[in-house]
């Protein structure tokens, strides 16, 4: 069983229905598939509204999936009721992007990461759920002192430090990180990513970490997806992404990024993306991308592409590139 | 030529329940005309609250305790609210990081465009005052003009709700546009879309823009100088390029340290600086970057650090700058260089 992706995703779709709209659905997630290899980083980007926050909330089955399989260690949590998921929820815990919202501003932080222990009995008592408390407070680089203190006494750093002990607590073998530094500043974003990273090493984990910065993405993945309208529209590992992108829509979202050296952000030629995503509701047809793509041609507009292998490790789903080698 | 906008020591303050928050603890600076600058700093550094007070926009517990803000010669803080009001929008106007709150739900965008105009020309007959808010929807690059100028903020993106609000500070032409992390609410497409158009209509009407943001790669992709914030004081100032081929505070050095390029060595683990920024209603005695800074000594915790003139334009308050300051260990004194 250890040769197996600790996570596999197929053809998982997720619509919202439109309020008041009849039949009319948000197609937020559609036919996405992927594997996570045991104790490696997935990272998923795309433009807000892509889908990507919406992918990772229905795996971890806080939505419903519309159609398609999620396997977490080789067994199927797609359909699995509340009760058969607490166990499975233990071993996949999220971190969410704003820490002021996702802890309670009314429990301490004992209390705070005491809840998950509690809910899946993991101390026999008070004192040693206090014990694992505190052992993970230091881990996560606070300490005991902080315990009895409320959320809003920290900085947001520090914020987001308790909710990852509130997720790792659990021990869990896989965890969602949703965008986890988009709202801190540069210099605590750094301190955050070398944690994440050192606890990967130390605990074995598995991450699929969500992001719309590219360059902190290719840093902390080996794996990298990126998504455009609910679709993935490209998959390889995380040096392939910027050496070689193949879809357009991956070459213009690397452009657009601001470049971090004023000589190089001169001599930038390639251009980013123009125009905004269309509406969810009604994407368009054929290749969703085709209308802000400037190779666009006839077939993109009728034929939606597949993903493919274009070269060992990366697939892309888009006409310009050979459709041999494809999982559709 | 003089300046457009000169700041002497300003200092603001919020006056809170728990005690006053010391937000601008002395900050000059200066802006001359047709130029781009950027203030990097993270959040809580004051370069938002400086800039917030050169408008007077200040929430109601906030005070300019002390300082000068000269506009065109003219000291803004002794300014009446009347007077002032003819340079907001006017003279200087500024945009903000969330184009939605900034804007009016009930109003088409047209109309809060218009009413920029009507508020500071009143003369201006309605016709040419409509024509005029249709150029500037074209100068934005908001398609579909003649249809789009009836919208409702709802109806629009993001980064189209940005277009209309740069519209609408650029009405009445002004001479110094203060730019508040306008494209941090954005994503990286879309930032880059508002960042083209920026620098295209700089050009184009030859204001001064004030640039304020934590990103520095949007810094090093529109300014021509850059002026590094922390702790509600300028820590460096620095034409761009010096800025990033040779960063001489430690902060900007541990700044630029922390981001990770796209190209990365990922086996390299980040730099990160370590701790959390100051708590403004206890500021540091000394430095405000002591605490976390890993070359301070017993000085920088007491002593606040004059300004050491580096080089052209460039100016950094670090005592490890200072004549006096020992050759051992001195990351800007590699060779024994001795700064004037």
């Amino acid at each position: 069983m250890s040769s197996s992706p600790l996570l596999r995703v197929t053809d998982l779709t997720k619509h919202f229905a439109v309020r008041g709209g009849g039949q009319r659905v948000v197609h937020a997630v559609d036919h996405v598939s992927f594997d996570i290899e045991r104790g490696t980083t997935l990272g998923l980007v795309g433009e807000s509204g892509c889908g990507k926050s919406t992918c990772a909330r229905t795996i971890i089955r806080i939505y419903e999936p519309t159609a398609g399989r999620i396997e977490l260690d080789g067994q199927d949590i797609t359909a699995l009721t509340p009760h058969e998921l607490l166990p499975v929820r233990r071993k996949m815990q999220m971190i969410f992007q704003d820490p002021y919202a996702s802890l309670n501003a009314r429990m301490t932080v004992r209390d705070l990461i005491a809840e998950p222990i509690n809910a899946h009995h993991m101390a026999p008592n008070r004192a040693a759920a206090d014990e694992m408390i505190f052992e993970m407070l230091e881990k996560v680089g606070l300490t005991r002192e902080h315990a009895n203190r409320y959320a809003h006494e920290f900085s947001g750093g520090q914020r987001q430090r308790v909710g990852i002990a509130r997720a790792l607590i659990l021990r869990p073998e896989l965890v969602i990180c949703d965008e986890p530094i988009s709202a801190l500043d540069v210099s605590i974003q750094a301190q955050i990513v070398n944690m994440l990273r050192d606890f990967q090493q130390e605990l074995g984990l598995t991450y699929l970490f969500i992001a719309h910065d590219l360059s902190m993405v290719r840093y902390v993945s080996d794996h990298v997806g990126v998504m455009y309208l609910g679709q993935l529209v490209e998959k390889c590992p995380s040096d392939e992404i910027y050496k070689h992108p193949l879809h357009p829509y991956t070459q213009g979202l690397l452009a657009s990024i601001p470049i971090p050296d004023p000589k190089l952000a001169r001599q930038k030629t390639a251009s980013g993306l123009e125009g905004d995503l269309p509406s969810p509701i009604d994407p368009p047809t054929g290749c969703r991308f085709h209308t802000r793509c400037p190779y666009a041609m006839a077939v993109c507009q009728t034929q939606e592409p597949p993903l493919c292998q274009a070269a060992p490790g990366h697939y892309v789903a888009c006409h310009l590139h050979p459709q041999t080698d494809c999982n559709a | 030529m003089s300046n457009l906008l000169e700041i002497n020591n300003l200092r603001t303050s919020f006056l809170t329940s728990g005690g006053e928050v010391q937000a601008v603890r002395g900050v000059s600076l200066s802006i001359g005309r047709s130029e781009s600058v950027g203030i990097v700093g993270e959040s809580g550094s004051g370069k938002s609250v400086t800039f917030l007070s050169v408008l007077r926009l200040l929430a109601s517990t906030g005070r300019i305790q002390g300082g000068e803000i000269l506009f065109e010669g003219k000291d803004l803080v002794g300014m009446s609210r009347k007077e002032l009001r003819a340079i907001r929008g006017n003279q200087i106007s500024m945009i903000f990081q969330d184009p939605m709150s900034s804007l009016n739900p009930l109003i088409p965008v047209g109309k809060q465009v218009s009413e920029m105009l009507w508020s500071h020309h009143h003369a201006m007959p309605k016709s040419e005052q409509e024509q005029h808010t249709l150029e500037l929807f074209r100068m934005v690059k908001i398609p579909e003009p003649e249809k789009r100028i009836k919208s409702f903020p709802h109806e629009f993106s993001g980064g189209m709700r940005q277009r209309v609000m740069i519209a609408m500070a650029l009405a009445c032409r002004p001479s110094l546009l203060i730019a508040d992390e306008p494209t941090t609410a954005l994503d990286v497409s879309i930032q880059d879309q508002i960042l083209k158009l920026m620098r295209k209509l700089q050009a184009e009407v030859g204001m001064s823009i004030l640039f304020i943001t934590h990103d520095l790669g949007v810094v090093a992709e529109l300014c021509s100088r850059v002026i590094v914030m922390y702790g509600g004081l300028v820590m460096e100032e620095a034409p761009i390029d010096a800025l990033f081929e040779n960063p001489m505070h430690p902060y900007t050095r541990g700044l630029l340290a922390s981001i990770p390029s796209i190209d990365q060595d990922k086996a390299k683990r980040l730099t990160p600086i370590a701790g959390s920024p100051p708590d403004m209603i206890h500021p540091p005695m000394g430095c405000p970057f002591a605490p976390r800074c890993p070359n301070a000594r017993g000085i920088c915790q007491t002593k606040m650090p004059p300004y050491t003139s580096v080089g052209e334009g460039r100016r950094s308050m670090c005592w490890l700058l200072t004549p006096e300051a020992p050759l051992t260990d001195n990351p800007f004194k590699s060779g024994g260089e001795v700064w004037a």
